[in-house]
């Protein structure tokens, strides 16, 4: 029993002792001078274990039904471990060249991508729990990596009080939901619950996605966003907007719709609540933004909205929406932030948008790219795989019978799409000034063409995304 | 032959592909290149789409050449031509050599702007030839995008201004047509907007529910169709644009290069009549029914209006495209009024307007390349210099006003007939601007190229060399031409406009019948 039992989670097992041999190893050796084959060796670790999970098929259950591996779970956990690994593949350089590449970083990041699997895996208020904890402990700690820095510290002081404080709304949550039902087992929820749900247990209910909005940095649960994104080094930037998101949202999918699946309206309207409010809040707020970090955290929170959006629509296809949504929205990132950390002037890296004045004119190619990045993020203006995102959850919406959120939705976009054609303004027709170091390296440059070229490729057919996402979204909704 | 559209389509894609991988430096004979190749793509395009021309069957109502390829999400891509979209391919495969040839004289990143022109080129191409809902939104929007780059790159002094507005305006119509596609799509499960396969359902023959409904207390006649009539029309008005969400397109035309002028006059504009007639018309009839009355009365507002508006503009490009305006006014009636004359001289309007426009906005050009300056103050007495110019000027802006022999002629008195037969007072009003606009263009012409040659600049203005002769050529032999031989045109739309207004007509028909019936 046992054994059946460890053979699910074997792929947790071997990333967390692959996480302490390596801690163990850091140490041992050459402390932070083995940090940058230690980055290397995770990444490829990571990978190899994604690979792995992509190729497991049916459902088991473990533990007596407190962790599940299904094929919902599995392509969450091939998302997170493959944009895990790119991002710390690409932010190498970056750390080295800035002194702050630790040997810690990897080890950290291995971990909270441990947590994460276990939080798209949970079957459990107590799974989940503990994933998310793992999570948001490492995440705080490599936030705060630059310690001489008073805004980074800051940054990860920020994250952590705010983020032990939904912590604690989750619990608050979690433990109405457990005494109201006498279960925590999300299967025994929904059974306990049915399709009429006492007033304690709603309250629960809104704890728990308070907690969760929180996580996914949805309006009016905002607020750390910005600065964390502003203050942590820009590599933890890059993680912190990519995996965490995606396992957020598959968490609050699964509680959502295995725990309260049979309550679909009652948590329908909260969804779309902190939908709407995400999608205007963070198109509205970015527009002042000059810092590029600040900006992508709004832009982070307005697509948290749209994804959303896929959720509250309740439906299998809603879910189906949300995943191909969040595949998309991680991809572009990934090559946003791989033109954020190439971006620099004498060496110290630049965050202000104004440097790119004329870019096109020193970077033409590089430039191309990023066009092609930010109308892909501004949505349902270009031909390109941003675009499907929103059409998908779009449909989901209307075909919910949620027309006006479909509608707010649109009217968010428009203003969204201001501030990224802002920066297409500067980079084509702004004024001259003093380009841009060239900086960079390889790596990054092939991150950032790569996911430009996914999104007007990716066009023709998602790459086969299609069918796995649906299946991932039956596996869940039943 | 099985994928001649999507090859038109794409020929000047692969031109821009070519241009951005093998085109290097930006020196003289690097930009000459550029020129070449980018006029070489789009001649070519031109060559092709004859072939779709002369294969084409006009007796025929239904679409031909149909492709059709397995896409996302039960999304096909699926292109066809018909007698409406094939007049729109070959306007705008025509016109683009002329364009590229226009801007000859450009030395400001030279590259660039052919790639654009030629990515346009393939935008626009694929907005005629879809014939699925979403690809034909893609191709829309993508089109904004170049347009976009060439205002705000190549423009005038405010073109970061004018280009934002551009963008954001168009764009904000088009995003409440995408919620209604996407519950068209999601009312019918199909997105095949004709020329459908087995077993699917095409959006053109579709009927959607039209049983009123009550919406925040607001009594909608027309029901759901009514609502998506709406949210079509939001984003074809602006793109038309009909007064009164046309304040972006003086802007745009004054701060656009020349040949983004042109290009946005002679083609872009004709997006919105095509969507009126492609969507609106014959997929929601009963909300066509409801508020037609409605666009036939901003449309007479519009040709009066900015007929005056035009009057007292300083800047030439201003007045011309004011004058589009009121233009387009003619087109948006026509198409409302829903009968053969109506409908046909809407096409022919809008494909005369395409010749009139792109030549005035390139008579425009030649003085500006010459004096860098567009107010009509700094100019007069042109014709003693300048007698070539003067006399394809006078063709043009006699043209303009509809004088009967050119191709102006024609479109507004169909347009004029057509609208009379349904409503007698919008279409006096209307004629009221044939007038007007006779008083601003002739006025225009009298205070830039009559009278004495007195301004010290313009004394050593030259006339028109040789290249520019050649592009205005063929634009004075159409305007001729379909001046006096309009069957040219009426003979290749006339098929699929008799089946568009049949269809229409049977639908109305047939939902006041059946209210007629529930009332009894």
């Amino acid at each position: 029993m046992i054994a059946q039992d460890l053979q699910v989670i074997l792929p947790e097992i071997a990333l967390a002792v692959y996480a302490i041999v390596a801690l163990l190893a850091g140490v041992y050796t050459g402390k932070d001078k083995s940090a940058a084959m230690i980055v290397w060796i995770t990444a490829a670790v990571m990978a190899v274990i994604g690979l792995w999970i992509a190729t497991g098929s049916g459902t088991n259950a473990a533990f007596g039904g407190s962790f599940v591996d299904d094929s919902f779970a599995r392509f969450c956990k091939v998302i997170i471990l493959f944009s895990g690994a790119v991002v710390l593949v690409m932010t190498q350089d970056y750390m080295a060249r800035r002194g702050i590449l630790r040997f810690e970083y990897p080890v950290l990041v291995a971990l909270a991508t441990v947590g994460m699997m276990f939080m798209v895996s949970a079957e459990d208020l107590l799974v989940l729990y503990m994933g998310l904890e793992l999570q948001s402990l490492s995440l705080y700690v490599v936030t705060s990596l630059r310690r001489d820095s008073v805004k980074s510290t800051e940054a990860g002081l920020k994250y952590f009080i705010l983020g032990a404080l939904s912590s604690g709304m989750l619990l608050y949550g979690a433990s109405l939901t457990y005494g109201y039902t006498g279960t925590i087992l999300f299967s025994g929820i929904i059974e306990a619950a049915g399709d009429d749900v006492s007033i304690g247990l709603l309250f629960g209910l809104v704890f728990l996605i308070a907690g969760f909005a929180f996580k996914v940095s949805a309006a009016p649960f905002h607020m750390w966003t910005p600065d964390v994104y502003e203050g942590a080094p820009t590599p933890v930037t890059a993680f912190l907007s990519t995996a965490p998101k995606m396992a957020a949202l598959a968490l609050m999918a699964r509680v959502l719709h295995e725990g309260f699946g049979g309550v679909i309206s009652d948590w329908q309207q909260i969804l779309a609540f902190l939908s709407v409010l995400s999608m205007f809040v963070g198109a509205i707020a970015a527009i002042g933004q000059t810092n590029i970090k600040r900006l992508m955290a709004y832009s982070s929170i307005s697509h948290m909205g749209f994804a959303l959006m896929g959720l509250a629509a309740g439906t299998t296809f809603g879910v189906e929406a949300m995943l191909i949504y969040m595949v998309i929205y991680i991809t572009m990132n990934v090559g946003m932030f791989a033109f954020i950390l190439s971006m620099e002037k004498d060496g110290v890296p630049v965050t202000d948008i104004g440097a790119l004045h004329m870019y096109s004119k020193h970077e033409p190619l590089r430039a191309l790219a990023l066009l092609v990045l930010l109308f892909s993020l501004a949505g349902v203006a270009a031909p390109m795989l941003g675009f499907f995102g929103k059409f998908y959850v779009l449909r989901a919406a209307v075909e919910a019978g949620m027309t006006w959120l479909a509608v707010a939705g649109v009217i968010a976009a428009v203003i969204g799409a201001f501030y990224y054609i802002r920066i297409v303004y500067y980079m084509y027709f702004g004024q001259d000034r003093e380009p841009l170091d060239a900086g960079g390296g390889p790596i990054l440059w092939v991150v950032l063409m790569g996911s430009a070229l996914i999104m007007i490729v990716g066009v023709i057919n998602m790459f086969g995304m299609e069918p796995v996402a649906a299946a991932a979204a039956a596996a869940l909704v039943n | 032959m099985g994928s001649i559209l999507s090859l038109t389509t794409f020929i000047p894609m692969v031109g821009a592909v070519i241009l951005g991988l093998f085109l290097r430096g930006d020196d003289n004979p690097a930009q000459s290149n550029a020129k070449w190749v980018a006029l070489a793509t789009t001649v070519f395009t031109f060559i092709v789409s004859l072939f779709i021309l002369f294969r084409f069957d006009p007796a025929n109502p239904d679409f031909q050449f149909v492709e059709e390829q397995t896409w996302l999400l039960g999304l096909k891509y699926r292109m066809g031509v018909d007698g409406i979209s094939i007049l729109f391919v070959m306007l705008t495969t025509f016109l683009m050599p002329l364009v590229i040839a226009s801007c000859w004289d450009v030395t400001h990143r030279v590259k660039e702007y052919m790639i654009a022109f030629l990515v346009l080129e393939t935008m626009i191409l694929g907005v005629f030839l879809a014939l699925d809902l979403v690809l034909f939104y893609l191709f829309l929007e993508a089109g904004l995008i170049p347009m976009f780059l060439i205002i705000g790159i190549w423009g005038g002094k405010d073109r970061i201004y004018a280009s934002f507005k551009f963008f954001l305006y168009t764009f904000f119509g088009s995003v409440l047509m995408l919620i209604a596609m996407v519950a068209m799509y999601v009312q019918t499960g199909s997105a095949c907007i004709g020329g459908c396969g087995e077993g699917q359902v095409a959006l053109l023959t579709y009927n959607f529910p039209a049983e009123p409904i009550t919406l925040l207390g607001i009594h909608i006649a027309g029901g759901m169709q009514t609502l998506m009539w709406l949210a079509f029309f939001a984003s074809f008005a602006v793109k038309m644009p009909m007064w009164p969400f046309h304040t972006w397109l003086p802007d745009a035309h004054v701060q656009a290069p020349t040949a983004g002028s042109v290009v946005l006059a002679a083609v872009l504009l004709k997006l919105g009549g095509y969507g009126f007639l492609r969507f609106n018309l014959p997929m929601f009839p009963v909300g066509s029914e409801v508020m037609g009355p409605m666009v036939l009365w901003l449309s007479a507002i519009a040709i009066v209006y900015t007929s005056l508006v035009a009057l007292v503009q300083q800047d030439m490009k201003k007045v011309i495209a004011y004058s589009s305006v009121a233009h387009m006014g003619y087109v948006t009636m026509g198409i409302f009024a829903v009968n053969q004359q109506g409908i046909d001289g809407a096409l022919f309007q809008m494909v005369s307007h395409g010749f009139i426009s792109g030549a005035l906005f390139l008579c425009v050009g030649v003085i500006y390349d010459r004096m860098h300056t567009r107010e009509i103050d700094a100019y007069g007495g042109l014709v003693n210099r300048m007698p070539a110019y003067a006399l394809i000027f006078m063709l043009f802006t006699m043209a303009n006003v509809g004088l009967p022999g050119t191709s102006g002629f024609v479109g507004e008195f169909l347009t004029l007939m057509g609208v009379f037969q349904v409503n007698t007072w919008v279409a006096a009003v209307a004629t009221s601007g044939v007038i007007l606009s006779a008083a601003y263009a002739l006025w225009l012409y009298r205070r830039v190229v009559m009278g004495e040659l007195i301004k010290e600049g313009l004394k050593s203005i030259t006339d028109m060399n040789r290249r520019e002769r050649v592009i205005f050529a063929p634009l004075v032999v159409m305007t001729l031409l379909l001046g006096v031989y309009p069957s040219l045109v009426t003979d290749l739309i006339g098929p699929s406009v008799t089946a568009l207004v049949g269809h229409v007509e049977t639908a109305q028909a047939g939902y006041a019948a059946s209210v007629s019936f529930a009332e009894n």
